[in-house]
C-alpha cells in the first residue's frame, strides 16, 4: 500500500489581514477576492512539484499576520 | 408562546410554571445519578438536537479517549436563532430533567462541573434555572456542581467554540480550527457541548433505557424534536417524533393556511418548497430537497407575503451578526445582502441574481465558522424555491406583497452599526 503525501496552502481567516502578499508570493495558489481576501487554490499539490512547494513556502513566511500554514495530507 | 400537546417526552406534563423538583419527580421518578453507561448512550441512538446532528455517544467516547485531569458539561441554551424557542419553553416546563441529563452525562465522564449556558437577554430562563438549581441544592453533595453562564446573546454566540472561548475569555467570537472535529477546552480540561434538548433526553434514557428511546422517531434519528414553529404572528412550540410530517406539525401547531415555502432549521437552513408538506421532518427524509431540521426550525411563509423580500430582511440581519472577524464573512454576507435588497424593491437587474451566485461560491467555507456557509444554504435554496419571483423581481416586477408587512421576527437591531463585541 503506497501513502500519498500532498500539499495545500491553507489560511486562517482570523488572522488574515487582507493585505494579499501571498498573491504575489504565491501566485500560482493564490488568487484575490474583490475585497483583497486570498482564495486559496482548492486542489491540493504532490510533494514532487518542488516549485509549488517554495512559492507555497515564501508565503507561509511572507505573511505579515502570519496567518497561513502549508497543511500535509496523508492519504492512503 | 403556547405549548401544543402531541407526542410529549422532554416536555410532559405541562404546568404554568417550571416544574420544581418535588413535582419533577413525581412526574419522572427518581433518577440515580449512575443510572447510564455509554453502552446504552450509545444503543440509543441518541444525536445531538442543537444542529449538527451528531451522535451523543460519539462526542463522549472521543472526550473519555483523551487523558484528562479535568472535564466539564455544557448545555447549551444560548437559543440566538431568532425563529427558535423551544430551549427556553423546555427549561420553563421541565428545568430538572436537563440538569438530570447533564448531571448524568457528568458523571459518565468524571467531571465536577455542569455549566449552564442562557443568553444573558433571556432574564425569565436565567431565573427560572437558577431555581431549579438552588433547590437542589442538597444533592449536590454527590453530583456535579451547577452554575449558570450568561454569555451575550448574539447570534454567533451559540457557536460551540465561540461559547467555549467566551467561558474562557469572556469574547464570544468563534475560533478558526483548522482541522474538526476540534477538541473544545477550558483552561486545560476537555469540555462535552450539548444542546439543552439533548441532556433532557438522555435524562429520560437514562430512566427509561434506550429500546424506550428509539421506540418513536427514525433509525437514524430516534425520539422526538422539540421544534419552534412560527407563521403569521404566531410562535409555537411542539413535540413530534422526528419523521412526522412536515403537514401534521403545522396542524398541531395551529398554523391553518397551506403555505408558500416554508424556512427549515433556521436563519442559517433552507427553504422547502409548500408544496413538499407530506415530507417527513428528519435529515433523511428532508435531504433529497436539499433542506434540514437543523436546530428544530418551521416557519410556515404564507402565500400573501414575497420570499424575496423575506430573504433580504434576514440575510440583512444574518449578515449584521457576523462577527466581522473573517473578511469573507465580514464583506461578502453585505454585499449579499445589498443584491436582495435591490432584488426586493424591485430596482435589482440580473446582474443581481448571477452575482449572488457568484458570491456563494466565493465565499463558501472561507469563514473561521459556518455562519456565511449558513447563509449561503440559505440564499441557494431561497433562488430555488422562489425563482419565479426572483426572476420577475429581476425584471423590475415586485409582487404587490413586497411593500406588505414582513412576517420573518428579527431581533432589535438598533445598536447593530456599533457593535461592541465582548
Ligand atoms: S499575506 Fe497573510 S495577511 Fe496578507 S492576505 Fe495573505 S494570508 Fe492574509
Ligand atoms: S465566519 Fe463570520 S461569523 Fe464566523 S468567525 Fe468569521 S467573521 Fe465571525
Amino acid at each position: 500500500m503506497r501513502r500519498t503525501v500532498t500539499f495545500r496552502l491553507v489560511v486562517d481567516p482570523v488572522r488574515c489581514d487582507g493585505f494579499g502578499h501571498c498573491a504575489e508570493l504565491a501566485p500560482e495558489l493564490v488568487t484575490l477576492d474583490e475585497w483583497g481576501y486570498p482564495v486559496m487554490q482548492a486542489e491540493a499539490f504532490p510533494q514532487s512539484d518542488r516549485e509549488l512547494h517554495r512559492s507555497a513556502q515564501l508565503a507561509v513566511r511572507g505573511c505579515p499576520r502570519q496567518a497561513l500554514a502549508l497543511q500535509k495530507i496523508i492519504s492512503a | 408562546m403556547t405549548l401544543e400537546l402531541t407526542t410529549r417526552r422532554v416536555l410532559a406534563n405541562h404546568l404554568d410554571h417550571p416544574k420544581n423538583l418535588a413535582e419533577h419527580e413525581s412526574d419522572f421518578g427518581p433518577i440515580n445519578r449512575l443510572a447510564i453507561t455509554i453502552d446504552v448512550l450509545r444503543e440509543s441512538g441518541i444525536t445531538g438536537r442543537g444542529g449538527a446532528a451528531f451522535p451523543t455517544a460519539k462526542k463522549v467516547e472521543f472526550l473519555l479517549q483523551q487523558r484528562r485531569a479535568t472535564r466539564y458539561v455544557v448545555v447549551n441554551a444560548m437559543e440566538g436563532e431568532p425563529a427558535a424557542h423551544k430551549d427556553r419553553m423546555l427549561l420553563a416546563t421541565n428545568p430538572h430533567l436537563v440538569l438530570d441529563g447533564a448531571m448524568v452525562l457528568a458523571n459518565l465522564l468524571n467531571a465536577d462541573s455542569v455549566i449552564i449556558c442562557i443568553a444573558r437577554e433571556h432574564v425569565t430562563t436565567i431565573t427560572q434555572v437558577k431555581a431549579a438549581i438552588a433547590q437542589r441544592g442538597a444533592k449536590r453533595l454527590q453530583g456535579p456542581s451547577f452554575e449558570v453562564q450568561t454569555p451575550p446573546g448574539r447570534y454567533v454566540a451559540g457557536e460551540e467554540s465561540a461559547l467555549v472561548h467566551w467561558l474562557n475569555s469572556n469574547e464570544t467570537l468563534p475560533q478558526y480550527r483548522a482541522t474538526r472535529p476540534s477538541i473544545l477546552q477550558i483552561g486545560r480540561g476537555g469540555v462535552l457541548l450539548d444542546n439543552a434538548e439533548t441532556h433532557a433526553n438522555v435524562g429520560l434514557i437514562a430512566r427509561h433505557g434506550a429500546e424506550w428511546f428509539r421506540s418513536v422517531g427514525t433509525a437514524a434519528r430516534p425520539g422526538t424534536t422539540v421544534t419552534s414553529v412560527t407563521g403569521n404572528g404566531k410562535a409555537l412550540v411542539v413535540e413530534v417524533p422526528y419523521g412526522t410530517p412536515i403537514r401534521s406539525i403545522l396542524s398541531d401547531a395551529g398554523i391553518e393556511y397551506e403555505p408558500r415555502a416554508l424556512l427549515l432549521g433556521g436563519y442559517g437552513g433552507t427553504w422547502l418548497d409548500g408544496k413538499h408538506l407530506d415530507v417527513g421532518f428528519d435529515d433523511d427524509s428532508l435531504r433529497p430537497f436539499s433542506a434540514g431540521t437543523g436546530a428544530g426550525v418551521i416557519m410556515a411563509l404564507p402565500h400573501a407575503s414575497c420570499g424575496v423580500a423575506e430573504c433580504a430582511r434576514i440575510v440583512d440581519y444574518m449578515a449584521c451578526e457576523s462577527a466581522r472577524q473573517c473578511g469573507p464573512c465580514a464583506f461578502g454576507l453585505p454585499a449579499m445582502a445589498d443584491d436582495l435588497n435591490a432584488l426586493a424593491s424591485g430596482r435589482g437587474a440580473t446582474q443581481s441574481l448571477s452575482r449572488l451566485l457568484h458570491l456563494s461560491e466565493v465565499i463558501e467555507g472561507r469563514g473561521a465558522c459556518r455562519h456565511p456557509d449558513g447563509v449561503i444554504r440559505f440564499v441557494r435554496t431561497a433562488l430555488s424555491v422562489f425563482a419565479e419571483d426572483f426572476n420577475h423581481h429581476a425584471a423590475g416586477h415586485p409582487c404587490p406583497f413586497a411593500r406588505g408587512p414582513r412576517i420573518s421576527y428579527i431581533p432589535h437591531q438598533s445598536d447593530v452599526k456599533d457593535l461592541e463585541w465582548e
